[in-house]
């Protein structure tokens, strides 16, 4: 059962610019791959319990305490631009 | 012996008896990188100077009498997904180029308390995407039994370090397989330790449900006595269990007899090299000789826990790669736009394999297409919890082949992924479940290329599989080692 | 203010508020760093709250009782379960490109707060309150400083990260004072809990308005937009006004509404569209993998809630074991904060709880109302109207005097003792003075005094009113009754 797959729509949410060419690869790729995966729904009946943290752990909160920040110029070293301690970049408003 | 073959354990030995010290060790591994690396290519950064202060002062400390333990010393190095402050950490992929982190993952921080040397960071697929280290941004690994042959992967670049010799033991991350098959593949110990007893803190996440830190080592101690080093509970990572942890010593050396072992009846058949069945399955009858108990076992939800795997990682990999949009660090693309730049960003920066999962995860979470793909993957994990839940009632350890087959030749699963998944077919099912799972080295087929032997026990099960794993590699008495050809420096 | 056309159709507004509060805890929701006003930009940073590759959140456990006492303050269920998800999206300021939030299992659900106005009390009911995290903040900078022609964008991690309590109510609220009302009590509400600084101004709270229209009698509802950007509790409420009339000449003219967010500009007095929203956005929400799920037992509810200051029910119960009865503990109960507060302190000073409530939910509030004044700016203390209560008792001033000496008071003239004497409204005690206005009054009125007499009763009120007159006003007029009697007797 072939898969329906609107590639450029998934590639949108996922902010990949892909050229079309690329994007027709990965469609057939991933249609392949999602017939095999779809053999989950051949799945008998429903599990009894759902899927959790294999040794059940629940309520794993911390204090609300204060623990030291990082050096600001450690981390701006790594931006790809900065400015008077902010990180830079182009307006926000798009053109999608 | 030459240093560099030594055991974690033999290494130790010889430090606290002064026949060698940190620093001779280090120079052998780092002599014998040189010699191997334009082979293999097991490491993507080697940091001499950060390594000969570690080893300095491991030898410092141990003149005055101070010792951290087993991996005191000892010269080990790092998958490259594992953060390390002040050293490049890429995930071998072009988005991270250069990052250099501002912290250390926690284990990073286990191993440097625990006095261990650390060499560098290995090679590994793209944000551990893929069974062959053919995936990385920076080049292949290669197998030290035969270069024309992958390492498996993604942790290709620590298991054929520690093979060949380039160091004495490594981490390496397992989120499908990817310690125990590279493990399998170039004939040394991987071991993946139950979901939430290693901190994830620090490890550059691919999906999150299902990575685990775990050791690529020589020999069934030394894994233990790494993973000693590195589990136990850690408050900065929600997952990390903080109850009562096994005891790993107190099985290794006691015998066998009366332990229900299940051979599982799903990992065999269509896709296994024959000498890989007959080497697990002559080991087997060793096992049953020293007297446990073999039980044919069923797993049917084994059947499709692949499928749920490439749904239920792709999903949460889609949203942990999200980060990665040229904002705040790595790689940055132009853009007139915060959107153009990201997407431009990303679509530079990510290779095939990891785009390729991206859109499948995005796809199986969006709306429309949740309950039939990802929600349904969930309900086949828990499906595959409930069936080992009900396996372990009537066994205590299953087994089976790690891989299917031998190492593949370089190349020839690239273009086929659905090929390259098979891969981890074995080894997916401990992911799932979150219980533990380690591959011994067995024997070599007729091409000389190492089969691998996997145990897997129940949750928090770590004695008991490695009281099997340890039994199985003194019945195997695999020594063997890899034999490179000699390369000019 | 609908346009006047031949048979206008009668619209109702149906209106549901969002509101986002920032809790005051000392660190942030998944991090140990500060949660600060103010500070330096990206000097409060980790990996967590950056985003960066590895880092892991651990949820504050401060939060969690935090978000269980606003629950419960609203008289919401609190979730034996619940858990958090993943939010995807891609936004400058959100560092990991998701934001970790609550999609179908929120800690708090199904809850009201009652809003008063004008006396008219309406239960708004509560959706749900769920836990999230705050993102980064973007300062836009280029001519003007406005979006549209910015020239690059700044960012600031600071906020990223803060523990963030999404409240949101079903479209109950049918008005724009409704809306500013219900905003006000909730932040109230938060404020009184000490969890919240709920400034709006510095953004610790903010509102978004969901308004649609539809006609009057219609149980279907209409095409909804968002309006985003009010500042104030003056501009939510004009914001909300400007919407409605928006769409109602809209619909009117035969346009149809279109369901997007517009941003409330506060110098032009209208909204803007900001974005269409297509249906609405893939979120692609899952369960959040790196935390695990939080069990609310009975006992931990329990214990929240008794350390809540009062919840709205208790407080009813209190009002009318205090001796209000009926409609009248409903409306004090239902009143807003600062009147409330007005009566607590009165009764604590000995006034009598009965006559406290009615000139509050009285003649206070119709002065309010005429003068378009806030609760919270008003003059009136406890202890004043203690004394306003406690001058017509001693009969200072007569039980009609005293409204004026109360304008006087809620006008700042100052107590009401001070406003009596000033206003010259203090009422003749003087026995001997009365007497003197009364004989004065029979003497120049003796055809009256004769007839009443002679048996005409009604006369009386005359004479009453003529020495009310000849006093102007300050009589007590059932003194000067009695004392005409006693004089026409004899």
């Amino acid at each position: 059962m072939p898969i329906e797959i609107d590639i450029a729509h998934v590639a949108r949410l996922a902010r990949l610019d892909l050229p079309q060419a690329e994007l027709d690869d990965y469609r057939s790729q991933l249609g392949a791959i999602l017939d095999h995966a779809a053999q989950v729904q051949s799945l008998d009946g429903e599990p009894s319990t759902e899927s959790e943290h294999p040794l059940g752990l629940v309520n794993v909160l911390r204090p609300d305490e204060r623990r030291p920040s990082l050096d600001r110029d450690e981390v701006l070293a790594q931006a790809p631009e900065s400015r008077d301690g902010y990180f830079v970049v182009p307006p926000a408003m798009d053109s999608e | 012996m030459t240093l560099h073959d030594l055991t974690i354990v033999e290494a130790g030995a010889r430090l606290r008896s002064g026949e060698t010290t940190s620093a001779d060790l280090l120079a052998a591994v780092l002599d014998r990188a040189s010699q191997t690396e334009a082979q293999i290519h097991a490491y993507l950064t080697i940091d001499r100077a950060g390594a000969a202060e570690a080893a300095a002062k491991a030898d410092a400390d141990f003149a005055d009498g101070i010792d951290h333990g087993p991996l005191h010393g000892i010269p080990m190095a790092l998958k490259d997904n594992m953060c390390t402050r002040g050293l490049e950490t890429t995930a071998s992929s072009q988005i991270l180029a250069g990052y250099v982190p501002p912290y250390d993952a926690t284990v990073t921080t286990r191993l440097r308390d625990a006095g261990a040397v650390l060499i560098g960071k290995t090679n590994l697929d793209e944000f551990a995407m893929g069974s062959s280290t053919e995936n990385s941004a920076y080049g292949a690994s290669y197998n030290p039994w035969d270069i024309g042959r992958v390492p498996g992967g993604s942790s290709g670049g620590s298991a054929a370090a520690v093979a060949v010799g380039s160091a004495l033991g490594a981490l390496g991350s397992d989120t499908g397989g990817s310690i125990r098959q590279p493990a399998s593949l170039t004939g040394i110990v991987g071991m993946k330790p139950t979901y939430g007893t290693v901190s994830r803190y620090g490890l550059i996440a691919f999906a999150s449900s299902l990575d685990q830190i775990g050791p690529l080592a020589r020999s069934v101690d030394d894994a233990a006595v790494m993973l000693e080093a590195i589990w136990g509970h850690d408050p900065l990572d929600s997952t990390s269990y903080a109850g009562e942890y096994p005891d790993l010593h107190s099985g290794m050396g006691r015998d066998v007899r009366g332990l229900r072992v299940g051979v599982v009846k799903e990992l065999s058949g269509e896709g296994y090299e024959p000498a890989v069945e007959e080497a697990v399955a002559t080991m087997v009858e060793r096992l049953a000789a020293e007297g446990a108990e073999i039980v044919e076992v069923s797993l049917p939800t084994f059947d499709i826990a692949m499928s749920a795997y490439y749904l239920i990682a792709p999903a949460e990999a889609s949203a942990n790669l999200a980060r990665f949009d040229g904002i705040r660090f790595g790689h940055r693309a132009e853009g007139a736009t915060t959107n153009a730049l990201m997407a431009r960003t990303r679509a530079e920066g990510f290779g095939p394999e990891v785009i390729r999962r991206i859109l499948l995860g995005t796809y199986a979470l969006s709306a429309g297409y949740y309950d039939a793909f990802y929600g349904q993957a969930q309900k086949v994990r828990a499906a595959v919890q409930e069936d080992l839940a009900r396996t372990y009632k009537t066994v205590d350890v299953l087994v089976s082949p790690t891989s299917p087959t031998v190492a593949f030749v370089a190349g020839d699963r690239v273009d086929d992924p659905l090929a390259m998944y098979l891969s981890d077919i074995c080894t997916i099912p401990m992911n799932l479940s979150g219980d533990p799972g380690i591959s011994v080295p067995i024997s070599l087929d007729h091409q000389n290329l190492p089969i691998g032997f996997h145990v897997m026990a129940p949750s928090l099960g770590e004695s008991v599989l490695f009281r099997v794993a340890a039994e199985v590699e003194r019945l195997a008495e695999f020594t063997a080692k890899p034999v490179l050809q000699e390369v000019a420096g | 203010m609908t346009s006047p056309t031949a048979n206008p159709t009668k619209y109702e507004s149906v209106i549901g508020i969002e509101v986002h509060v920032e809790l005051a805890t000392k660190s942030k929701m998944f991090c140990g760093c500060a949660v600060e006003f103010g500070a330096e930009p990206n000097t409060n940073i980790c990996p967590v709250c950056l985003g960066l590759p590895g880092a892991l959140p651990v949820a504050n456990a401060q939060a969690i009782e935090w978000i269980m006492e606003i629950g419960l303050a609203l008289d919401c269920e609190v979730s034996e379960r619940s858990i958090f998800h993943r939010k995807n999206y891609f936004y400058a300021d959100l560092p990991k490109n998701y934001q970790i939030s609550q999609f179908d299992i929120p800690v708090c659900h199904d809850g009201h707060l009652d809003v008063t106005v004008d006396n008219n009390t309406t239960r708004i009911r509560i959706e749900r309150a769920h836990m999230e995290e705050d993102t980064g903040k973007s300062t836009h900078i280029g001519d003007g400083g406005r979006i549209h022609s910015a020239e690059s964008t700044l960012l600031d991690f600071n906020r990223s990260g803060v523990p963030l309590v999404e409240i949101v109510t079903r479209p109950d609220i049918r008005s724009a004072a409704e809306s500013r009302v219900y905003a006000q009590e909730l932040r109230s509400v938060v404020a009184e809990l000490g969890v919240s600084d709920a400034r709006l101004e510095e953004g610790s709270i903010r509102f978004d308005a969901n308004v649609s229209i539809r006609p009057e009698g219609q149980e279907e509802l209409g095409t909804k937009v968002e309006i985003k950007n009010m500042n104030s509790f003056r501009s939510l409420e004009r914001a909300v006004e400007y919407e409605i009339e928006r769409q109602i000449a809209a619909v009117d003219a035969g346009r149809p509404i279109v369901m997007e967010t517009r941003h409330w500009d506060e110098e032009a007095e209208v909204t803007h569209s900001m974005r269409i929203k297509e249906g609405s956005s893939d979120y692609r929400y899952f369960t959040e993998p790196d935390l695990v799920p939080m069990l609310m037992d009975e006992s931990w509810v329990t214990a929240v809630r008794e350390g809540l200051p009062e919840l709205p029910a208790d407080r009813l119960v209190r009002y009318q074991s205090q001796g209000l009865e009926g409609d009248l503990a409903g409306v004090m109960s239902a009143a807003s904060t600062p009147v409330r507060s007005v009566y607590e302190n009165a009764v604590d000073s000995g006034a009598d709880p009965k006559s406290a409530a009615n000139w509050l939910t009285g003649e206070v509030t119709a002065w309010l109302r005429r003068n378009d004044t806030d609760p919270t700016d008003m003059s009136l203390d406890g202890a004043q109207l203690t004394e306003l209560l406690a001058i017509v008792d001693e009969g200072v001033v007569s039980s009609s005097a005293a409204k004026e000496v109360l304008v006087g008071v809620l006008e700042g003239e100052g107590t009401a003792r001070e406003v009596a004497e000033s206003r010259d409204l203090v009422q003749i005690s003087d026995l001997s003075a009365l007497e003197a206005a009364v004989d004065a009054v029979l003497d120049a009125n003796p055809e009256a005094a004769d007839n009443y007499r002679s048996g005409e009763q009604k006369v009386l009120g005359f004479l009453v009113g003529q020495v009310m007159r000849a006093t102007q006003g300050k009589a007590d007029p059932k003194q000067v009754n009695q004392l005409l009697r006693g004089k026409l007797a004899s």
